[in-house]
């Protein structure tokens, strides 16, 4: 999986309440998405255009178990690259199929609004607008091979588990 | 080399001799537990098989009794896989309902050396019982109830060594404040309690230690067993089981001491759990609008029966509302018949079922614009309990209620000793 995109840019303990606030989980999810960010960063989610990538800081994804990561893809971003990952955040990350990547460097790395560069597989990450190229941590290789297969639900489903989409 | 309690338990359970920091195991997983959040239309996927429906607790807990039309579908759909897979562990709403961390400990459903998963984040709560236990994603539980397997990320530990007691009107949610505001967060990484000073605490205080560490970030927290934990789960759940301790020469990240001795009351200031705790006298005068006791963290009946001493002949304040939420109806019970449910309602308390309430955000006290609450439950993120301009300071239930006695951030000091 390879992405270029402009990036957005927020910083440290983005928890998931943030992510996906309570007032949303009755709504489908593509109205959920439009939720992002709601309470730091009005307006934001109507923004964010399809393909691009979001940058954050440490622990990124902390608090509770909610599928926020289901919203950041939903809301069309291509991938998350952030200093740390939160442990449950990343599960979902890998449930949802949405590529989040652990990059150390890459959050002083970029303006909002500069243009990254991203081999997910490889876990490199180079600042297409300056240059600059670093290296994060690769997904563990089933989990990798988790979010290629489309994440959980796809798989349980090929394999007759859980019943198709309504 | 040794290993810590985790990290043995992730051995055993994924059939290796040793693990170490970094590895991705695959193991079999003891319990299951299941929430209406999970039967939400938005989240359920319908499970055509289970791999065993002994391993399945089922509860309703966020959104008790059903505020909306969708949250009564999820009970709906609750129900019928209950039914479908003839579920025996269900906690519906009424005699045996409560939140799903309490429930483990109201019925002994966590046996030391297990694995537990539920997909709320508090799940790490059930690690009193040294046990691994983690919150996962709803995917996570679906996959697990199917095939009784899971994935962990083994993570290095920090060792927390307890020394001490608490002194009169501190709690274990002072304990947690105090490593939380200067530890932070432990992502990656499992928290293990020990130390003389565990003897000290019940098993309810030291459940407060490890439901909260979810705020940590922490893979699982765990605690030793001693005789007080087997007397717990023996008087609960006959099935046997066998302690698991670290090794003498488990290699931890850090080993912390905290003198219980040496705390004093503490509170979280509104927006983080972590790297925010001030002593409660720096926020003293604080005007407050809502004092909330509740929660998988602080609703059991220690908290409720502590709660009832502070406020013990006295009367709410006027412009506040305290909303006191027994953890279950297990809790619920054992409070009225103490006592400590009537005491609260005469000072002005209101009492709400068992449920996650306004923890969450979801109902039975959702904060307004610019209103301000201080709570005992797991959370004070920004517009997590309700308006985004609303804002919520954390601390234990006594300084709850005697905050809410005055109207402002109040030391419990003041009527406990």
């Amino acid at each position: 999986m390879n992405f270029k995109a402009r990036v957005w840019i927020v910083g440290d303990n983005i928890n998931t309440d943030l992510i996906l606030p309570n007032k949303a989980f009755y709504l489908t999810h593509e109205e959920q998405a439009q939720y992002v960010f709601h309470a730091n960063r009005p307006g934001w989610a109507q923004q964010v255009q399809k393909g691009d990538i979001l940058i954050g800081g440490h622990n990124f994804g902390m608090g509770s178990s909610r599928a926020a990561a289901r919203s950041l893809k939903n809301l069309g971003l291509a991938c998350l690259i952030a200093e740390s990952l939160n442990g449950l955040f990343l599960r979902n990350c890998v449930n949802f199929a949405f590529p989040a990547l652990e990059c150390p460097g890459v959050h002083a790395a970029f303006t909002e609004g500069e243009i990254a560069e991203v081999d997910f597989e490889a876990a490199t990450v180079r600042n297409a607008t300056r240059g600059a190229a670093l290296k994060g941590k690769p997904l563990p290789p089933s989990l990798m091979a988790l979010v290629q297969a489309g994440g959980v639900y796809q798989l349980l489903e090929q394999e007759g588990l859980i019943a198709p989409k309504a | 080399m040794g290993m810590t309690i985790a990290e043995k338990i992730l051995a055993a359970k994924s059939g290796r001799k040793a693990v170490v920091p970094g590895d991705v195991v695959t193991v079999d997983v003891d319990t299951v537990i299941l929430f209406d959040n999970n039967f939400m239309p938005t989240n359920w996927r319908d499970i055509l098989k289970i791999a065993d429906p002994e391993k399945i607790v089922v509860t309703f807990d966020h959104r008790v009794p059903a505020p909306t039309q969708q949250a009564a579908a999820a009970q709906v759909t609750g129900r019928a896989f209950v039914r479908k897979f003839g579920i025996k562990r269900f906690h519906d709403v009424g005699h045996n309902q409560g939140i799903s961390h309490q429930l483990v400990a109201d019925y002994g459903y966590a046996l030391p050396g297990s694995v537990l998963l539920c997909s709320d984040s508090h799940t790490c709560s059930a690690g009193v019982f040294n046990c691994l236990a983690r919150g996962v994603g709803g995917p996570d539980i679906i996959y697990a109830a199917i095939k009784g397997q899971t994935w962990f990320r083994c993570g290095e530990t920090v060792r927390y060594e307890l020394t001490g007691s608490l002194p009169e009107a501190v709690t274990a949610k002072d304990a947690f404040l105090q490593i939380a505001g200067v530890h932070g967060a432990h992502a990656t990484m499992n928290v293990e309690y020990g130390g003389p000073g565990v003897a000290s605490l019940s098993i309810n205080a030291r459940k407060t230690l490890t439901a909260m560490s979810a705020e940590l970030s922490a893979e699982f927290a765990t605690f030793e067993a001693d005789d007080a934990l087997a007397d717990w789960i023996r008087a609960r759940n006959p099935a046997p089981w066998s302690p698991v301790r670290p090794d003498a020469d488990a290699k931890y990240h850090a080993v912390r001491k905290v003198d219980l001795s040496a705390l004093a009351p503490l509170v979280a200031r509104p927006d983080s759990v972590v790297n925010n705790s001030q002593p409660v006298g720096e926020a003293a005068g604080t005007r407050i609008h809502q004092a909330y006791i509740g929660s998988c963290a602080n609703g059991t009946q220690d908290d409720i029966e502590l709660a009832a001493r502070v406020v013990k002949g006295r009367r709410v304040a006027s412009g506040v509302r305290f909303i006191v939420i027994p953890a279950s109806q297990v809790v619920y019970r054992d409070t009225l018949a103490s006592g400590a449910i009537q005491t609260l309602v005469e000072a002005g308390a209101m009492i709400a079922p068992p449920t996650c309430g306004a923890c969450g955000g979801g109902h039975m006290g959702v904060l307004g614009p610019e209103e301000v609450c201080i709570t005992s439950s797991t959370r004070n993120f920004k517009g997590r309990m309700g308006d985004p301009s609303s804002q919520v300071w954390m601390a234990s239930p006594a300084t709850v209620a005697a905050s809410a006695l005055t109207g402002t951030i109040t030391d419990p000091r003041d009527f406990l000793n």
